[in-house]
């Protein structure tokens, strides 16, 4: 079957370990305020592909990604396009591929578990740690409650997590919300690694102007950066 | 002197002298000494010097205008006598240029008028009765290659300035010192001897002659600065000492295009391990040595014409040496002297010079491959060459000179052909061999392209003759060259450092890769319109459609690219090569590609007049879009085997997207240098920067006076780049990835 994919990085770096292949999903039910891919919301864009030939792609760079990588499907959000993930996590599971995928929990797990089976690890995205505050910064109700449901199926089924968090002065850079999110995370043994991800405007442009609201935010500073670990590990 | 014995020893065999003598060393870089406080005044002395350079009218702080330059024209200088442990300086004074009219007097004329220095008459008279090479080139110059010349269809010719690329072998000096070395010259010059004459024969006991005096003169050189080295160096001071003499003489003699030192680092490792065995020297003083002996490589200058700086941007002297590498017998060849060249980058801060190159395979060290990935991230100076690829062909001896040109040392030259332009030559065969700039009928005139709508087949056809013309023109042209440089401005003491009887290439080169694939593709693949001015020549194209672009691992167009790099390449086969050298071609632009795009007008694949060309066998600015493997598999591509005198990629990425950490960095590099290796990708450059970095450096020069950037096979001060070099490093492709 075929998906929609918004574009494909051959040489990922900082999405899951070692060196990845980046399958970008076009797609996401998602408006995060932050957003630095806000080209990879419609669903109708990107460009049609076979999961065959997204993995004929890969393919010639595989001894790049034997060394510790893989493959993440990100996005967008990959499990919006659930059953073609499907079939792609299988076809690179058949290839001997390591697979991650890279959520923001937006699907229910009803859902998405069966995605999840598949793959070897998650990247999961968790936007805030407070109800209102994410309902705020995604746009969407519920999806702090998802993501918790992500992680206790992962800590369920023993699959290994990789917890991703963006940094956002006035927004996530809050010591209360870090701490209690350091202190909730602290007792899933199925999350590997903690990342705290640095705000950054570079994606501003390709905003229309009248929706982006954190013009006037500054990204974060090394040293804010520096405490939101230690918060973050403080237990 | 205890070393182990070998043929070495009876014939000159650095070779086997290393091979039976040195160390591998797997450790890590724990053991390094950091600078003395002597180095570090040094240093210090000589960056305010340097700062009064950069500050110059051209950025040349003095230069010479009376004393021709030759290996022993000056007296001894210094930058701090009682600083510096390894001495030698091209003239009397640290920074000041040399004079070297012999490549063209004209030429050293023109750069002391642009600099506000005037030659003295006295040197003008002797170029009344002496011929140099430039003058006598041009006197021999056909028609056709006038044309080609001056529609910048061929560009850079050696036939201006010293050709260089060529590697004395400077370690013979600290080996078996000098009175050996003229010996063995004298025993080769009987050899050279038949019953019936002939111009070989002549040529050969002529040059040994000129060889032989160049190295009277060495040992003069010595003895300038109070050494005598016609005798073996005894310890590590005196075999960088000597080594630096014999590549000294070379720079005082030649003003060549690139003046590469060899593969000297391990050779030193042996007289090193050797002296920390037997207490002669500390780790310290070892160092310091490597340091100052850096030092000087960092200075060394050369008079040169703004037209030069076009077209080898930011003062390059390309001082290349090799690092690393694995031996035939399986053993690699990291040494602790590897690891003390590169820490040279630490304890003096980044450099463009020595231009340092990683002989890389995926067999090195681990541990060496982190200490020179994390240098490399933290300062942009160090390349990478294939040595799985090349050790096939060229052994365990070579050297890279230049950016990517292998060569054995010792045992074989290159007679460099800068480069053709193979993006223009595509246009020429779309108008007829009409340049598309000026009009003028430059190549053989037949039927230019006259449908609105261009053909694959038809287009291709026409190239192929094109290129069969343009290979000629451009070998006939190096043809001449460089026998008027072997005849006027002969490298006497690189000569003398090297066999009698060895390998010579012609090392031709094209440009343009990328473009003229791309355009193919997009005639292939898309539909092309041509735009026509009211004299029916072809100016612009618009394409309606999309393509496969080169840099994106897409068979469709690399195949192309491929394609065109055998054409190219077999049309210079076809013609004879002066002294019956061996073709060759690079795929390699430095930093003409700026120039060579402002000369060529739009192309099929939606190029703008003007606009640069892309370096090297890099990618086209921003087409290649599937992220920074899929552009090195596309260059990978190129076929060794028609490109071996080197394929450069230079490749950018801004440390965020390398990874989160450091050790993640390093990690990640190394994977990805493995894979492309492995790959059979020759070279790649890296830089780890940031695009905002460039552009504060762009608005504040001053805040980085060592910023240091690889671009197509070596590296430069980025604030030494004209503003369109630096807007042109700028807009090529980041890996960024968000």
């Amino acid at each position: 079957m075929t998906g929609r994919i918004h574009s494909f990085e051959s040489f990922g770096a900082v999405d899951g370990p070692g060196v990845r292949y980046v399958v970008f999903f076009q797609g996401c039910p998602l408006r995060c305020m932050f957003c630095h891919n806000p080209d990879t919301w419609e669903v109708s864009g990107g460009e049609e592909y076979a999961a065959e030939d997204v993995v004929r792609k890969i393919l010639p760079f595989r001894k790049f990604y034997d060394n510790g990588g893989g493959v993440t499907l990100s996005g967008g959000e990959p499990l919006m396009q659930l059953d073609f993930a499907l079939e792609l996590l299988g076809l690179l599971k058949k290839e001997g591929l390591h697979t991650a995928i890279d959520t923001s929990a937006a699907i229910p797990l009803s859902m998405a578990w069966k995605a999840i089976d598949v793959a070897d690890m998650l990247l999961l995205d968790f936007k805030a740690f407070d109800s209102a505050l994410c309902e705020k910064i995604t746009g969407r109700p519920n999806i702090l409650e998802q993501e918790k449901e992500y992680l206790e199926y992962c800590q369920s089924t023993g699959k290994k997590v990789w917890i991703r968090h963006v940094i956002v002065p006035g927004l996530t850079l809050n010591e209360a919300h870090l701490k209690a999110l350091g202190e909730y995370l602290h007792k899933f043994s199925c999350v590997e690694k903690i990342e705290p991800l640095a705000f950054h405007k570079m994606g501003e442009f390709k905003w229309q102007k009248e929706l982006y609201k954190l013009s006037e935010t500054e990204p974060p500073t090394e040293n804010d950066m520096k405490k939101v670990s230690e918060l973050l590990e403080s237990y | 002197m205890n070393f182990n014995s070998g043929d070495w020893e009876n014939t000159i065999d650095v070779r086997d002298f290393i091979q039976k003598n040195y160390t591998p060393y797997d450790g890590d870089g724990s053991f390094l000494a950091g600078p003395t406080e002597r180095t570090k005044k040094l240093w210090e002395e000589l960056s305010v010097l340097l700062e009064k350079e950069r500050n110059s009218p051209g950025r040349v702080l003095d230069a010479d205008t009376k004393v021709i330059s030759g290996i022993t024209s000056h007296p001894a200088g210094y930058i701090n006598k009682d600083l510096e442990i390894i001495v030698g300086l091209q003239t009397e004074k640290p920074l000041k240029r040399a004079i070297m009219p012999f490549g063209g007097v004209r030429m050293v004329e023109q750069a002391l008028e642009e600099h506000g220095y005037h030659l003295d008459p006295e040197v003008k008279k002797i170029f009344k009765y002496r011929k140099s090479h430039n003058e006598s080139v041009f006197g021999v110059y056909t028609d056709d290659i006038r044309a080609a010349r001056s529609s910048k269809l061929l560009t850079g010719l050696p036939d201006a300035y010293g050709r260089g690329r060529i590697i004395g072998d400077y370690r013979r000096v600290a080996l078996y010192g000098v009175d050996f070395l003229i010996n063995k010259k004298q025993k080769a010059k009987i050899k050279f001897d038949r019953m019936t004459m002939s111009d070989f024969i002549v040529r050969k006991r002529e040059e040994i002659n000129l060889q032989l005096e160049a190295l009277e003169q060495l040992k003069e050189l010595g003895n300038i600065y109070g050494f005598d080295i016609s005798k073996p160096a005894k310890d590590t001071k005196e075999a960088i000492q000597w080594l630096y003499f014999g590549y000294l003489a070379a720079v005082k003699e030649q003003n060549g295009a690139a003046m590469s030192l060899g593969r000297t680092s391990t050779f030193l490792d042996i007289y090193a391990e050797r002296d920390l065995k037997e207490g002669r020297y500390t780790e310290q003083e070892i160092q310091e040595m490597v340091d100052q002996f850096i030092i000087k490589l960092r200075i060394v200058r050369f008079l040169r014409t703004l037209d030069y700086d076009n077209i080898f941007a930011g003062d390059p002297v390309w001082v290349t040496e090799s690092i690393g590498g694995v031996g035939l017998d399986g053993r690699h060849m990291v040494t602790k002297m590897s690891y003390r060249f590169l820490h040279t980058l630490e304890n003096l801060g980044p450099a463009p010079e020595p231009n340092l190159t990683i002989l890389w395979s995926t067999r090195l060290p681990e541990n060496f491959k982190h200490f020179a990935t994390n240098i490399s991230i933290e300062t942009s100076s160090i390349q990478y060459e294939n040595d799985d690829l090349m050790r096939v062909d060229l052994g365990d001896d070579y050297g890279i000179a230049c950016c990517v040109s292998p060569m054995r040392i010792g045992k074989q030259m290159q007679f460099f052909g800068a480069r053709a332009n193979l993006a223009k030559c595509l246009l020429y065969a779309i108008n007829g061999g009409v340049d598309e700039i000026t009009g003028k009928q430059v190549a053989p005139p037949y039927k230019p392209i006259t449908d609105d709508y261009l053909d694959y087949d038809e287009v291709m056809m026409r190239f192929e003759y094109m290129s069969n013309y343009l290979a000629t023109v451009y070998t006939k042209a190096l043809y001449m060259i460089h026998y008027m440089h072997d005849k006027y401005n002969y490298e006497t003491i690189e000569m003398a450092l090297m066999d009698e009887r060895m390998k010579r290439t012609m090392a031709c080169g094209l440009a343009g890769l990328s473009v003229v694939a791309d355009s193919l593709s997009a005639i292939k693949y898309a539909k092309v319109k041509v735009i026509r001015n009211e004299k029916g020549l072809a100016v612009d194209y618009e394409i309606e459609g999309d393509y496969p672009k080169y840099g994106n691992n897409d068979d469709r167009v690399d195949s192309i690219a491929v394609q065109v790099t055998k054409m190219f390449m077999n049309d210079i086969r076809k013609n004879k090569m002066y002294r019956d050298s061996t073709p060759t071609q690079s795929i390699l632009t430095i930093t003409s590609n700026v120039e060579y795009g402002k000369n060529t007008g739009s192309t099929p694949d939606g190029r703008k007049k003007g606009v640069p060309l892309a370096p090297g066998a890099n990618p086209m600015h921003g087409r290649d879009t599937n992220g920074a493997l899929a552009s090195l598999l596309s260059v990978a591509k190129i076929p060794w085997a028609d490109a071996q005198d080197g394929i450069s990629y230079t490749f950018s990425m801004a440390p965020s997207a390398l990874g989160k950490s450091d050790a993640e960095r390093s990690d990640n590099l190394i994977t990805l240098l493995d894979g492309y290796m492995a790959a059979t990708g020759q070279h790649l450059n890296v830089n780890v920067l940031n695009r905002e970095t460039l552009m504060d450096a762009m608005e504040h020069p001053e805040k980085y006076p060592q910023l240091t950037i690889r671009v197509s096979g070596y590296a430069v001060n980025f604030i030494k780049l004209s503003r369109e070099q630096q807007l042109d490093v700028i807009s090529r492709t980041f890996h960024e990835k968000m």
